[in-house]
């Protein structure tokens, strides 16, 4: 079987984008038409001749959501361990360019960040840091995870890309999923993004969901940061990594996430704007191409675009989010990586969605169930 | 209506529900009373069993309701039998619904792991009710290791398609020496009469009624269904007739 850097390979980015702008009205009602979905389908349903029928995909995407879903929303909150970081990233507030004391969590604040959101009812938590290897290295995460796997029943982490056997040293703790997003799959594109440090090596972040489907993780999370290059072509490829990704590591489940450029400190203005309503037909598109994949949407995006989207295809939400070390107890005003949109609390978000007839489920795994070393 | 007999357990309901996808656990509670069911499964994995009040537990405490914890989410036998022992241990129960689907986008069962994880719970004394796909061999060779029933598969799970595998189901219940639900796969009213006129003990309902726009009343619709599909079974069906009764029938020399 090929491997995705072979396949992405295979592909013209400006044919691809130019495939999708060229979709037409009967390619859109055909792809609604369909029984099962193809990546052609998916094109022309990203496309704008699909933007007249958003009503009607939006439709179709909330019932298949709620058919295989239910009237149900997983709930996590991120947990930033670490702002260090040795990447150049033109988007990003963790950028080493940006000159602005650091701060990694020592076991004692971990524990205190934990208490606040134990106290918060999350049982689903999100590891994130920056890429600083010698502290914030494979020893620090593996430490966390055991730190943090007798208060949650899901850890994710979302850290730089590590080796198979990394992988299963952190599975074999209690690691439960992986988000590790593109950014961009344009190669020339990603390289003047990341200009400096292990991240600048497009090819190894590539084929990172390879490597955690060889080392056996339950959940592999995609995605393709928005801003950087056209939306459409970027989706295209996240989709078609999807799909190779499903025929090769059967046994793993899959998210996406759709981040959307955010103001932060020294930041970058977003080279192809995304509006809600492209956004809104994306998140539709990908249910229409598979029933079953999870989306998830973070406060990054407002209160008001995050109380609907929950109806159209959504499945998991993050809510009170901070984005700095430290920033639910220990250091509220340590660096942080963007600025969120959505502030409302906790228990505001879970009134939201209780008023939509809409459970938010905090538990849904036991993470002593896998081959955990006990 | 004839009594249905699992592990030595009578049921008057022929209804088995779930608990899951429901918008609300209040809304869960009053289906899963109207439905009238009293064998009701739930997800392991979305229970806290270290929490006396977990949500969901609470709303399942009537007279009426047994619980039948299920370990969807696992991949192995090995994970399924360390569920199943954490659940007997918390709840107090052995009896076990046995959901092996390592395939986590259509839920499909895995018949190996799921054949090896009963045989062993069945050596730890469960009661094992396994999900598995609408196999009439796998459904021997489960007797043979000692399940108490089995639950084949109408269609992919949450797929509300019916009884797309007819033909198998009508084998399994043919053959079966255990009481045989269907599960899985059943999405209307009429789809759970059709299995219960084929002959189906038992049939489990959870997305099609927990998904509906009223839950309560699409409850009361399956378990009359249900009742219908039973009672038609019990009083033998008037036969099928494909072709008219020839009037010069050609073996009326035997006379």
């Amino acid at each position: 079987m090929k491997t995705f850097k072979e396949l992405l390979s295979s592909c013209d980015w400006e044919e691809t984008l130019q495939s999708i702008f060229e979709k037409t009205e009967s390619d859109v009602l055909r792809a609604l038409g369909n029984k099962k979905r193809d990546l052609e389908d998916f094109k022309a349903l990203i496309s704008p001749a699909a933007k007249p029928y958003l009503e009607q995909m939006a439709q179709l995407s909330s019932q298949l959501t709620k058919k295989r879903f239910g009237n149900t929303i997983q709930m996590y909150a991120p947990l930033y361990l670490s702002n260090e970081c040795q990447n150049i990233c033109t988007y990003c507030g963790f950028s080493m360019t940006n000159k602005i004391p650091r701060k990694t969590l020592t076991d004692t604040e971990i524990l205190k960040e934990v208490a606040y959101l134990k106290s918060k009812g999350f049982d689903q938590v999100l590891l994130v840091t920056g890429e600083a290897n010698k502290t914030v290295g494979v020893d620090y995460i593996n430490n966390a995870i055991r730190l943090m796997r007798a208060h949650f029943s899901n850890i994710s982490i979302e850290v730089q890309p590590l080796a198979t056997e990394e992988y299963q040293l952190l599975i074999e703790n209690g690691l439960h999923s992986v988000m590790v997003y593109q950014e961009t799959y344009h190669k020339q594109v990603y390289k003047n993004h990341h200009p400096k440090g292990k991240k600048s090596n497009f090819d190894f972040r590539l084929e990172t969901p390879e490597r955690l489907g060889e080392a056996g993780i339950h959940k592999i999370g995609l995605g393709a940061l928005f801003g950087l290059e056209d939306w459409r072509a970027d989706s295209f490829f996240t989709a078609m990594h999807l799909k190779y990704l499903q025929k090769r590591f059967w046994k793993t489940k899959y998210s996406i996430s759709f981040p959307r450029l955010r103001p932060h400190s020294g930041g970058l203005e977003p080279k192809v704007a995304m509006g809600d309503a492209d956004l809104v037909q994306l998140i539709c598109a990908y249910r229409l191409l598979d029933e079953d994949v999870e989306m998830s949407i973070s406060t990054r995006e407002s209160e008001v675009f995050r109380n609907h989207i929950v109806k159209l295809g959504i499945t998991s939400m993050s809510a009170e989010s901070k984005t700095n070390p430290g920033g639910y107890v220990v250091e509220k005003q340590s660096l942080e990586q963007f600025e969120i949109s959505d502030e409302r609390n906790t228990e505001a978000v879970v009134t939201m969605l209780e008023k939509q007839g809409i459970e938010p489920v905090w538990k849904d795994w036991e993470n002593n169930w896998s081959d955990v070393k006990r | 209506m004839s009594t249905l007999v699992i592990a030595g357990k009578e049921f008057k309901s022929r209804l088995f529900t779930g608990t899951g996808k429901f918008s609300h656990s209040l809304l869960m509670e009053e289906a899963v009373l109207a439905s009238e069911s009293e064998l009701v499964t739930m997800a392991l994995k979305r229970v806290n069993l270290r929490d006396e009040k977990d949500d969901i537990l609470a709303h399942l405490t009537h007279p009426s309701i047994n619980l039948l914890p299920n370990t969807s989410g696992v991949r192995t036998a090995k994970e399924a039998v360390f569920a199943a022992t954490l659940a007997r241990e918390a709840l107090g129960t052995n009896w076990i619904k046995l959901e092996i689907h390592p395939d986590p986008k259509y839920l499909l069962p895995d018949p190996i792991e799921t054949l090896k994880a009963t045989e062993e719970l069945v050596k730890l004394g469960f009661i094992v009710l396994p999900y598995i796909h609408a196999d009439p061999v796998l459904c021997k060779r489960l007797e043979d290791v000692g399940v108490q029933a089995v639950m084949p598969l109408g269609a992919p799970i949450g797929s509300n398609m019916g009884l797309k595998t007819q033909e198998f189901l009508e084998i399994i219940i043919a053959q079966s020496n255990v009481p045989v639900i269907v599960d899985a796969g059943i999405g209307a009213p009429s789809h759970a009469a059709l299995a219960m006129e084929l002959g189906a003990d038992a049939v489990l309902v959870n997305t099609a009624i927990a998904v509906s726009e009223n839950p309560v009343a699409m409850a009361t619709a399956f378990k009359m269904a249900v009742i219908a599909g039973r009672m038609a079974y019990e009083a033998k069906m008037a036969p099928l007739k494909k072709q008219a009764v020839a009037s010069s029938p050609l073996t009326n020399f035997l006379n």
